[in-house]
C-alpha cells in the first residue's frame, strides 16, 4: 500500500494476509472460512488497538503525509462557487496561501488558508506552503474585504512555518504575521480557524485569531517543530521524537490545554484515506459554530476573540519576591 | 596504592607551554576595566555606564538590563513597578524548567524577562515595559506575556502612551504552545488599546528575534531600534541552511531594517530621552494652531 505510516504497518500485514488467504480459498479447494474469520476479528481489534492508541509521533507522520488533503481539496469539498482572489497589491502573489469566496451551505463567506503542494512541482510553486510576507498581506486584505462586506472568514492552517529566507526578512516577515493578529483581533465577523495538518509557529497563528479553533484529530500546533525544539532544547534533531511528546502538540493535548474548543475526528488511519468522509466531519463544525457566531453582534465577536486569547496562559504569585 | 597516584601527579612537570586562548587574550579585568567588542578600545568601566553603556569611541551599544534601563530612562524615582511577583508555572512539566526559573532569578534578581511599570519620561506619565534578555534570553512564556497585556491595559486605563523595550530570543520552548498564544494575547490588547486611541511605541534592542518580533516589537504606531541591534523573525542559521546562500553582513540588524522600510528610525541611547519626549508631547492632546 502507498504512503503507509510504520505504527500501521502490522494492520498492512495483516490484511494482506487476508487478502492473500482469499485469494487462495478461491482457487485451492480448501475451506478457510473459519481462520480467515478469526483474522478478520484479529484486525479489527488490531485496528482498534493501534487507531486508539496512536503516539504524538505518529500523528506528526499523519499530518505531514504526503496525501493529506490540503485547503484546496477541503475548498472544492464544502464550498459552493470558490472564486480565487491572488496577491497582496504590494508585492506579489504568494501562492502558499489561498483565499477567496464562496459559498458555505448558502451564506457567502471569505475562505483562506495554507497551501502546500501535492508533488514536487506544485510544491516548488506554493514554496511547500511556507508563506512570505506577501502572503499573509494577502490574507490580511482578504479579511479586510470580508469585514466590509460581512462575510464570516474560515481559516485553514497547514503550514510548517512562515518561510525563513533572506527575501522574507528584507519585507518584514516579522511585522506581517503581527500586523494579522493585530488585524484579525478586530474584526467585526465571525472568524473560524480549523488546523488540517501541520500549524507550525507564528506561521501558522497569523491565520490563527479566531473565534473559534478547531483542530483535525491527527493535526498539531506548536511554537516550533519537533525537531527544531529537538535541537534547541538538546542540541539533537534526532530527538524530534522525544520533542513531539513533550512540546504538547498534539489535538487531545490542545484540547486539554484549553486553546482549541474541538477536536474534528478523523477517518481512521488518517484524513488521507477519504477526502469526502472527512469534509463531511468538518462541515459539521463549520454549520454548528457558524450559526452560533452568526447570533453575536459585532461587538461580541470582537469581544469574544479578545477573551478567548486575553485567558490563555499560566502564571502564579509570589509572595516573598525580588523588587527591582 | 592511593599515596602513588598522588606523588605522581604532584611530580608531573608540565610537558606543553601554554597559549592562552582568544577568550582569554580578550579578558580585561573584570569590573574596572570593559573591552569594547566592537572596537577593541579598553575602557573604564564606569566611563562606559556614564555613557549610557554606549562606546565612548565608536558608539557601541552594550546590551542593557532591565534595571539599567529604568534608572537611564524615566525621571528619577518616577517608576512604580506593577506585578513584580508574577511568576512561571509549568504547564507542560517540562523536565528542569522551573529549576532554570529559578536560577535566573536568583543571577538577573528580577523575577522574569519582562518588567513592568508606571513612569514619566521628562513628566510624561507612560506605561512601560522593558524586556531583559539576561533573563532565560528574554524569552516570552505565560508571564512575560501577561505581564505585558496587563501592562497594556494599564496604559489603555490611565490614557497614557505604552512604550516597550524588547530584547528577546523568542517564544519559550518550555511553555510550548502556551508561548506561541502570548503573541496572540499581546496582539489582541495592543488592538484594542490603539482603538481606544492609545499611543504605542516599540523600542527594539539587540537581540529582537522570532515571536517577539512577530507579535508586539512590530505593532508600535512608531517602531525604533537601537544601532547595532540584532532583530529578525528566523534565525540567521537557519534562513542558510534554507537558502544556502551568503547573507550580506549587515543582514537583520537595525540597518538593514532601516534601509528595507522596516522602522521608523534608529535612535542611540544618548539622544533617546530627547527624541521620546519629542514624540509624547506631539501627541499630547490639544495642539492648537497658533494665530
Amino acid at each position: 500500500m502507498v504512503g503507509e505510516l510504520e505504527f500501521e504497518r502490522p494492520i498492512v500485514q495483516l490484511r494482506n494476509k487476508i487478502a492473500e488467504l482469499k485469494e487462495f480459498t478461491k482457487t485451492a479447494d480448501v475451506d478457510l472460512s473459519s481462520e480467515i474469520e478469526k483474522l478478520e476479528l484479529r484486525l479489527e481489534k488490531l485496528e482498534k488497538d493501534i487507531y486508539n492508541n496512536i503516539k504524538p509521533w505518529d500523528r506528526v507522520q499523519i499530518a505531514r503525509h504526503p496525501n493529506r488533503p490540503t485547503t484546496l481539496d477541503y475548498i472544492s469539498n464544502l464550498f459552493d462557487g470558490f472564486f480565487e482572489c491572488h496577491g497582496d497589491r504590494a508585492f506579489g502573489d504568494d501562492e502558499a496561501i489561498v483565499g477567496g469566496i464562496a459559498k458555505f451551505r448558502g451564506l457567502p463567506v471569505t475562505v483562506i488558508g495554507h497551501q502546500r503542494g501535492k508533488d514536487t512541482k506544485e510544491n516548488i510553486r506554493r514554496n511547500f506552503g511556507m508563506p512570505h510576507p506577501e502572503g499573509y498581506r494577502k490574507a490580511l486584505r482578504l479579511m479586510k474585504q470580508a469585514d466590509k462586506f460581512q462575510r464570516p472568514i474560515i481559516c485553514f492552517i497547514d503550514t510548517k512555518g512562515a518561510y525563513p529566507g533572506k527575501a522574507a526578512e528584507e519585507r518584514g516577515q516579522s511585522e506581517a504575521i503581527a500586523r494579522n493578529l493585530f488585524e484579525m483581533a478586530g474584526l467585526k465577523v465571525p472568524v473560524i480557524c480549523i488546523v488540517i495538518g501541520e500549524g507550525g509557529s507564528g506561521g501558522a497563528l497569523a491565520l490563527g485569531v479566531g473565534n473559534r479553533m478547531y483542530m483535525l484529530e491527527n493535526s498539531t500546533y506548536s511554537v516550533i517543530s519537533p525537531e527544531g525544539a529537538a535541537a534547541i532544547l538538546w542540541k539533537d534533531s534526532a530527538l524530534a521524537k522525544k520533542a513531539a511528546e513533550s512540546m504538547k502538540i498534539t489535538a487531545p493535548d490542545l484540547k486539554e490545554l484549553g486553546i482549541i474548543d474541538d477536536i474534528i475526528p478523523e477517518i481512521k488511519g488518517g484524513a488521507h484515506k477519504d477526502v469526502k468522509g472527512q469534509s463531511e466531519a468538518i462541515d459539521n463544525f463549520l454549520k454548528k459554530s457558524l450559526k452560533e457566531l452568526l447570533e453575536l453582534s459585532e461587538d461580541e465577536l470582537v469581544a469574544d476573540r479578545y477573551n478567548r486569547f486575553r485567558t490563555i496562559g499560566e502564571y502564579s504569585f509570589l509572595k516573598d519576591y525580588i523588587s527591582i | 596504592m592511593l599515596k602513588e597516584l598522588f606523588t605522581k601527579n604532584t611530580n608531573k612537570k608540565k610537558k606543553y607551554a601554554t597559549i592562552p586562548t582568544e577568550a582569554a587574550k580578550s579578558d580585561v579585568p573584570e569590573g574596572i576595566m570593559t573591552k569594547c567588542p566592537s572596537c577593541k578600545t579598553i575602557m573604564y568601566t564606569k566611563e562606559l555606564n556614564k555613557n549610557l553603556k554606549v562606546c565612548v569611541h565608536c558608539g557601541y551599544h552594550f546590551s542593557m538590563n532591565a534595571k539599567e534601563r529604568i534608572v537611564s530612562f524615566l525621571d528619577e524615582d518616577s517608576f512604580n513597578e506593577i506585578d513584580e511577583n508574577m511568576v512561571s508555572e509549568n504547564p507542560l512539566n517540562f523536565p528542569d524548567y522551573l529549576e532554570k526559573v529559578e536560577k535566573d532569578r536568583q543571577k538577573t534578581k528580577i523575577n522574569e524577562a519582562v518588567v513592568t511599570g508606571s513612569g514619566t519620561v521628562n513628566g510624561n506619565k507612560i506605561v512601560l515595559a522593558i524586556m531583559d534578555s539576561t533573563f532565560r534570553m528574554g524569552s516570552m512564556g505565560s508571564v512575560v506575556g501577561e505581564k505585558i497585556t496587563r501592562a497594556i491595559e494599564k496604559a489603555d486605563e490611565m490614557s497614557v502612551p505604552f512604550i516597550i523595550f524588547t530584547a528577546s530570543g523568542g517564544a519559550r520552548m518550555q511553555e510550548g504552545v502556551l508561548s506561541l498564544m502570548q503573541m496572540a494575547k499581546t496582539s489582541v490588547a495592543l488592538k484594542r488599546f490603539s482603538d481606544n486611541g492609545g499611543l504605542i511605541l516599540s523600542i527594539m534592542t539587540h537581540p529582537t528575534t522570532g515571536g517577539v518580533s512577530a507579535s508586539f516589537a512590530s505593532l508600535g504606531d512608531y517602531n525604533f531600534a537601537e544601532p547595532g541591534a540584532l532583530i529578525g523573525f528566523a534565525g540567521r542559521r537557519v534562513i542558510e541552511q534554507s537558502i544556502r546562500e551568503e547573507l550580506p553582513e549587515d543582514f537583520q540588524t537595525a540597518e538593514f531594517l532601516l534601509k528595507h522600510g522596516q522602522l521608523d528610525a534608529i535612535i542611540s541611547r544618548p539622544e533617546l530621552i530627547d527624541k521620546i519626549t519629542n514624540l509624547l508631547e506631539i501627541h499630547q492632546p490639544g495642539g492648537e494652531l497658533e494665530w
